[in-house]
């Protein structure tokens, strides 16, 4: 019984940690590519590394909190430009290949030797090094404090204030999401969506929308990085194309083209496999399952059935779970 | 229009045709690969320098024989580099281990690696005393490393020295990656040695000469031929029926799995390995396209729905292969490599081998597409679907059958990756899909000649660009090629322009 409390608490502490948090920013980003333009953006952990390197580089350098997170989103635009520039014009499995690629490379050279004065190579940065100024920010008061069952330190880390951080930011870009969806410009999005030509038959200069689209996505993909880095240190290879997946699983689990859909998908779908995981874990070390499934199984197991969700879910559920079918055409072009 | 419709009659022959397409350049082959048992692997993940110098031979003068070849018994090597990569000489290594077993011997510019008598863990400890006077060890790096000895594999240790040099780098060939058991982190993805990690041995370092430009030229178009046999399949799935499919990378890896467990781990010979591995990942395509695509698209699901799918299959699939042969790098041959020199190149035997294999499936594959009924169907249904449906051809079945040879060919050029080009790990698949889509983007999505050609190109450029940019961005350097092509001809070279859209 106390290992099933155990397991719940772990459950519904990563249902809430920054890097659930994280991921739901930068599904939003997603969101506003895939669910209300239509594009298919293969590489939104590319944005993320990029916002997280541009966080974490000008913070070492010494700059204040608010102008790193500036330089941080000015990346993601940059970023942003530069792919869509090339392959907006084109169908929409280009650009697809094109942001997993671009994703890629930007591993690459973070992990490489190359640029190792600035991104540490493959061992990253450490997060002692660029936390400082953001925990400086916290107003809440030294040590602990405990809510229900979850227990952790006030500024830190793995803190509240990171939590509080995290989760205000969800808020404040929610709230923008529903605003600028909601307005004449999300309007002529979900048009190109639907049917790009009549948008065009309108007057409208398609190409330049959804690059609009694709840059704030993006921007929004990168301050999804900076959340994901906070907590946690600057690993080239833990942002990589399984994040991607992630985030796209977490988008379609919630359902696209919904302002919510996001931030729930990201709750329910740590939450669930962080109680998928510990709980084939802790079958696995008490009982008899253990000799079927051993636990380095676990992760791998999780991984395949994190794969069968996301093809099942498109397969039967394609609107995910607050999705409206009728919206989500799925015809990209 | 009866005259067009192809002539075998029932599903199974066809299939049983496709698949004896597939094998038959293999049997063609397999004599010779019989023939020469134990042609083999470079020990290094890296081509270049892997084929260069084999691993294994040494030239120092050392108390014990550092000659071991992973062959028949469980070796440790060790080397101490500068930041530069480049090996120090005569600085005195200590091996100790289990059953007090204790070897001593001296570095060369070559790898030493020492046969031990158990697996199990070993310490490799060096001597900062023998270390040069303008090459300290950095502050704090540790003088010892403990590796893991395995029965077939080199253990490596690594000392990196140098007056401000990062913090060493202990590589060690069997790492056995153990899964993040975080409890509260977020997945990470641990990338250790992938095949785009820098391995060993940069071939950036020092002035070009013709001959090293030549034999990467060579190195380059063995990666280009196996490339292309496995874009083939991508670019055939793309252009009849619109995918694109991105679980291609994880049927690639398939191959070289399942022949590391067939060859390796049962102990088969080659081609019986080889036969069997292409008739098991030729069944998952037939039951790939039976069991999901196929209800998909008489569904009319929308291409990008399946993309996504295709997506959550390679997933599924990347965790399926980590299943088979765990998270470390494997190797299929565990034999030493044997080099073979022709017209200046250096390859091993294996990798000759692997190429005229993939050179006569290929000359197969255009045989089949431009002379044979079904191929010409093949390519009507990759015009236009519709219009081939008109004239008597049922466009199921050529996709069924493009499913089959696609995926039975990725599995031939996957098991022969990893044979030719040494140890592979679970990560091979993702790595190669981006190298292939780039490949058929340049020679043009949905072309099946253009995935030839694009795909020696990228092989030429990956290989080539070794020579002047690190080794660990050289497959970075395919992907900016790619974008280089979107932006100045998207068609690709040989592409039409209304593909595009």
């Amino acid at each position: 019984m106390d290992e099933l409390i155990r397991i719940l608490t772990q459950s519904l502490a990563e249902a809430i940690a920054p890097t659930t948090a994280a991921f739901a920013i930068a599904a939003i980003g997603l969101n506003l590519h895939f669910g209300y333009t239509g594009l298919l953006n293969m590489g939104q952990a590319g944005f993320m590394l990029l916002g997280a390197y541009g966080f974490g580089i000008s913070t070492i350098a010494g700059a204040p909190f608010f102008l790193a997170l500036l330089i941080a989103l000015g990346a993601g635009l940059i970023f942003a430009v530069v792919l869509g520039i090339p392959t907006l014009q084109l169908r929409g499995d280009y650009l697809a290949i094109v942001t997993i690629s671009a994703a890629e490379i930007i591993r690459w050279i973070g992990r490489s030797t190359w640029l190792q004065e600035w991104t540490g190579g493959a061992s990253g940065l450490q997060g002692r090094n660029y936390k400082g100024t953001f925990q400086d920010l916290s107003p809440l008061p030294d040590g602990r404090t405990t809510i229900g069952p979850l227990e952790y330190i006030n500024t830190g880390s793995d803190s509240w204030w990171t939590r509080l951080f995290a989760w205000g930011v969800v808020a404040v870009v929610l709230l923008f999401v529903w605003l600028i969806t909601r307005s004449p410009w999300g309007r002529v999005l979900k048009g190109i969506r639907e049917d790009e030509d009549a948008v065009r038959a309108l007057g409208k200069n398609v190409y330049s929308y959804k690059l609009q689209s694709l840059v704030l996505g993006g921007m929004l993909g990168s301050l999804g990085g900076v959340l994901y880095v906070l907590p946690l240190t600057i690993a080239p290879d833990a942002m990589g194309r399984t994040m991607t997946f992630f985030a796209w699983t977490v988008l379609l689990l919630g359902g696209a083209a919904t302002v919510f859909g996001p931030v729930l998908g990201s709750m329910i779908f740590f939450g669930a496999y962080m109680l998928m995981r510990t709980g084939m874990r802790a079958l696995s070390e008490n009982t008899g399952v253990g000799n079927i499934i051993s636990t380095t199984n676990v992760e791998q197991i999780g991984g395949m059935l994190v794969g069968a969700t996301l093809m099942l879910l498109v397969i039967f559920r394609p609107q995910g779970i607050l999705g409206n079918k009728k919206e989500l055409a799925f015809n990209v072009r | 229009m009866t005259s067009d419709r192809p002539h075998l009659a029932s599903v199974l022959r066809r299939t049983a045709a496709a698949l004896a397409i597939a094998l038959a350049p293999l049997a063609l082959t397999a004599a010779p690969a019989t023939a020469a048992p134990g042609t083999a692997t470079p020990v290094s993940t890296s081509t270049a320098a892997g084929a260069a110098t084999p691993a294994g031979t040494t030239t120092g003068t050392a108390d014990v024989p550092t000659d071991c070849s992973p062959e028949e018994s469980a070796c440790v090597a060790a080397f101490v580099l500068t930041e530069e990569n480049d090996r120090i000489p005569d600085v005195a290594v200590t091996i100790t281990g289990p059953e007090d077993f204790s070897a001593t011997f001296t570095t060369t510019a070559d790898m030493q690696s020492v046969a031990v008598p158990v697996v199990g863990q070993y310490t490799v400890a060096i001597d900062p005393a023998t270390l040069p006077a303008d090459q300290p060890l950095p502050e704090g790096a540790a003088t010892e490393i403990e590796v893991t000895a395995q029965t077939g594999a080199t253990a490596r240790a690594a000392f990196r020295v140098g007056a401000d040099a990062a913090a060493p780098a202990p590589t060690q060939e069997e790492t056995t990656s153990a899964p993040a058991d975080d409890g509260g982190e977020a997945p990470a993805e641990s990338d250790g040695e992938g095949v785009g990690a820098a391995p060993e041995g940069d071939a950036s370092q020092g002035a070009l000469t013709w001959a090293q430009v030549w034999q990467q030229f060579g190195s380059g178009i063995r990666f280009g031929l196996l490339l292309a046999l496995a874009s083939i399949g991508l670019n055939l799935i793309f252009g009849t029926t619109g995918l694109s499919n991105f679980a291609h990378g994880e049927q690639f890896a398939l191959g070289a799995a399942f022949g590391f467990i067939t060859i390796n781990q049962m102990g088969m010979p080659v081609w019986l390995g080889a036969i069997l591995t292409i008739a098991v990942c030729a069944l998952t395509g037939l039951a790939q396209d039976a069991g999901v695509w196929r209800p998909l698209r008489r569904k009319g699901t929308p291409v990008m729905q399946l993309m996504i799918v295709s997506i959550g299959l390679s997933i599924a699939l990347q965790y399926v292969i980590q299943l088979l042969i765990g998270g470390g790098s494997e190797r299929i041959l565990s034999n030493n490599p044997r080099p073979l020199n022709i017209a200046g190149i250096t390859l091993s035997t294996a990798s000759w081998l692997s190429m005229v294999v993939a050179l006569v499936c290929l000359v197969g594959i255009a045989w089949f597409l431009t002379r044979t009924r079904l191929g010409r169907a093949t390519r009507a249904v990759s015009d236009n679907p519709a219009l081939a449906a008109t004239t008597g051809i049922d466009p199921d079945k050529i996709v069924r059958i493009v499913w089959i040879m696609a995926t039975g060919f990725a599995a031939l050029a996957g098991l022969m990756w990893g044979i030719s080009f040494g140890s592979f790990n679970w990560q091979l698949g993702v790595q190669l899909l981006l190298l292939m889509f780039a490949a058929v983007t340049l020679g043009g999505l949905g072309t099946a000649f253009g995935a030839l050609v694009g795909s020696i190109l990228i092989g030429l450029v990956v290989e080539l660009s070794n020579l002047v940019i690190q080794s660990d961005l050289r497959y970075a350097s395919a992907l900016v090629i790619l974008i280089l092509v979107l932006l100045i001809r998207p068609q690709g070279i040989l592409g039409r322009r209304e593909r595009i859209g």
